[in-house]
């Protein structure tokens, strides 16, 4: 009876414990983000650094985002045929797969390539200047370290991502027209005629918002990850790993929040 | 003599652990001063507080006449264009060349023209006995002794006028250590610097310092010039000098 009453208390315990855990990171994290926050409004904006990032994170992912979008819009259309075609709807499947895209597989297929590509590296270099005392130079030089390394990989990655989202939409919808009308024999004067009855601005809008939204997040946590590095290079891997983790989940479970407030607004 | 450094009752706490105890002493002006001491003595922490890095749980520490706990953020990044500072491992910015790194704080901090910083940033490489090969070398393809001489002419750029090292000769062959020392002695003497050095190489600091403090348990076993620290009766100092 004791051995139960203790395993339980260590249960409870242990889950107690990982609550805190989680409390108190995310203390940190809105400290950290209401930090780089100030140091983005602060003079100067390093445009340089600012440009470094946005091709690092957007011109630098172009050819994976370009390769995963054409074969998600073709697969999804070969999906969507195989379901429709028995009620002859197969017509639509143009704007089905174009609206899927805009509103959810585009912004979210593309966090999660800059979350795993883009979040990890940012980690893992502010980490690793962290382990070499980089950041301590940079702050006895006068130079704040969030500023200098924080702000343009958050305002990078912010400004890149609705591009890769984008991107993301147009070669999406040319894998899908390319199986549905070239290989699956859609009529092309029907799926174009469909795609532009059904698709709406405010669908590709609601994507980029989103896409600029996710990639805030994933370069405030791929970089507070890398500030809170500790331990040598086992602490730097330890940090690339939460960074993409934690990008990713929060890429999902961020969309369904964003989602329900753009669906009031848009 | 003026102290360029000042330690008024400085006591350090983190938790229960006291790191600095009451501890009061002054580094002189343009001299060269070397904190000896074992690990944990408390070392990094004195360098931190003249920094401004950290702010002690009481007493005061002033740096050229100014009280640090006293300057905002801001203030404080400017004041600390006052020191130069050469780190342990170099901390040299990994993604940047030699010439770039030594141009870093010129391009920051000074309006001069692109080709006034080539032309100090190359004054400053051969100064600390760099060649021209060197130049473009990304930190990696450096040896710890020429990483240690980007660091020194890097902390020098912006002509500080007051130079602090970590540990400088941490990890250097003998022959390079005997380079660094020479370095340190150099610059202290052609800038009329006030050095200090955070050490704990015995005989690098005996060679290079003119003053050497001993710190054991935040607290300050023996303040002294070089010569009377040799023939200290303390015995910790003598345990340490005899390692």
């Amino acid at each position: 009876m004791t051995a139960i009453t203790e395993g339980l208390r260590k249960s409870v315990e242990d889950v107690g414990a990982q609550v805190l855990g989680l409390v108190r990171g995310l203390g940190l994290f809105t400290e950290f983000t209401g930090r780089v926050i100030f140091w983005w409004l602060k003079p100067p904006m390093r445009l340089k650094l600012l440009f470094d990032q946005v091709y690092f994170v957007g011109n630098k992912s172009l050819f994976i985002i370009g390769l995963t979008s054409m074969f998600s819009g073709a697969v999804f259309a070969l999906q969507m045929y195989l379901g429709i075609k028995a009620i002859n709807m197969d017509s639509i499947v143009g704007p089905i797969v174009a609206i899927s895209l805009a509103k959810e597989l585009a912004p979210v297929f593309a966090g999660l390539v800059v979350a795993g590509r883009c979040g990890s590296a940012m980690a893992a270099q502010i980490g690793s200047m962290k382990v070499t005392e980089q950041l301590d130079a940079l702050e006895v030089m006068g130079i704040n370290a969030h500023q200098y390394l924080a702000v343009p990989r958050v305002v990078g990655a912010t400004l890149s991502m609705p591009l890769l989202c984008a991107v993301f939409l147009l070669v999406g919808n040319f894998g899908s027209w390319l199986v549905g009308v070239k290989v699956l024999g859609i009529d092309e004067v029907m799926y174009f005629q469909k795609l532009s009855d059904f698709m709406k601005i405010a669908h590709i809008l609601e994507g980029l918002i989103k896409s600029a939204v996710f990639g805030l997040l994933i370069g405030l946590i791929g970089t507070y990850h890398g500030f809170n590095v500790s331990g040598g290079a086992e602490g730097v891997g330890r940090g690339t790993n939460l960074a993409v983790v934690w990008g990713m989940v929060t890429v999902l479970v961020s969309d369904y929040f964003i989602s329900s407030f753009l669906a009031h607004i848009l | 003599m003026t102290d360029a450094i000042r330690f008024d009752r400085v006591v350090k706490t983190y938790g229960d652990a006291t790191v600095l105890n009451n501890l009061t002493f002054g580094i002189p002006e343009h001299k060269i001063t070397t904190i000896l001491g074992f690990s944990g003595a408390g070392k990094s922490t004195i360098m931190k507080h003249i920094l401004g890095l950290v702010h002690p749980t009481s007493g005061v520490v002033t740096a050229l006449g100014q009280d640090m706990a006293k300057l905002t953020d801001l203030e404080l990044r400017e004041f600390r264009r006052n020191f130069g500072m050469v780190f342990q491992y170099a901390a040299l910015f990994d993604f940047l060349t030699t010439f770039e790194n030594v141009a870093f704080p010129l391009r920051e901090f000074t309006k001069l023209k692109e080709s006034e910083i080539k032309t100090k940033v190359h004054e400053l490489l051969i100064a600390v006995g760099l060649t021209k090969e060197a130049f473009q070398r990304l930190p990696s393809e450096l040896s710890g002794g020429m990483r240690k001489r980007v660091g020194l002419a890097r902390a020098l750029a912006l002509e500080p006028k007051i130079m602090l090292y970590d540990e400088p000769t941490s990890g250097l062959d003998p022959i390079s250590t005997q380079m660094v020392c020479e370095l340190i002695q150099e610059t202290g003497k052609r800038g009329n610097l006030t050095s200090l050095v955070i050490s704990h190489d015995v005989r690098a600091s005996l060679r290079i310092s003119d003053h050497i403090m001993f710190l054991e348990k935040g607290q300050v076993v023996e303040y002294s010039t070089t010569e009377e620290f040799k023939l200290s009766k303390n015995p910790v100092v003598r345990r340490f000098l005899e390692l």
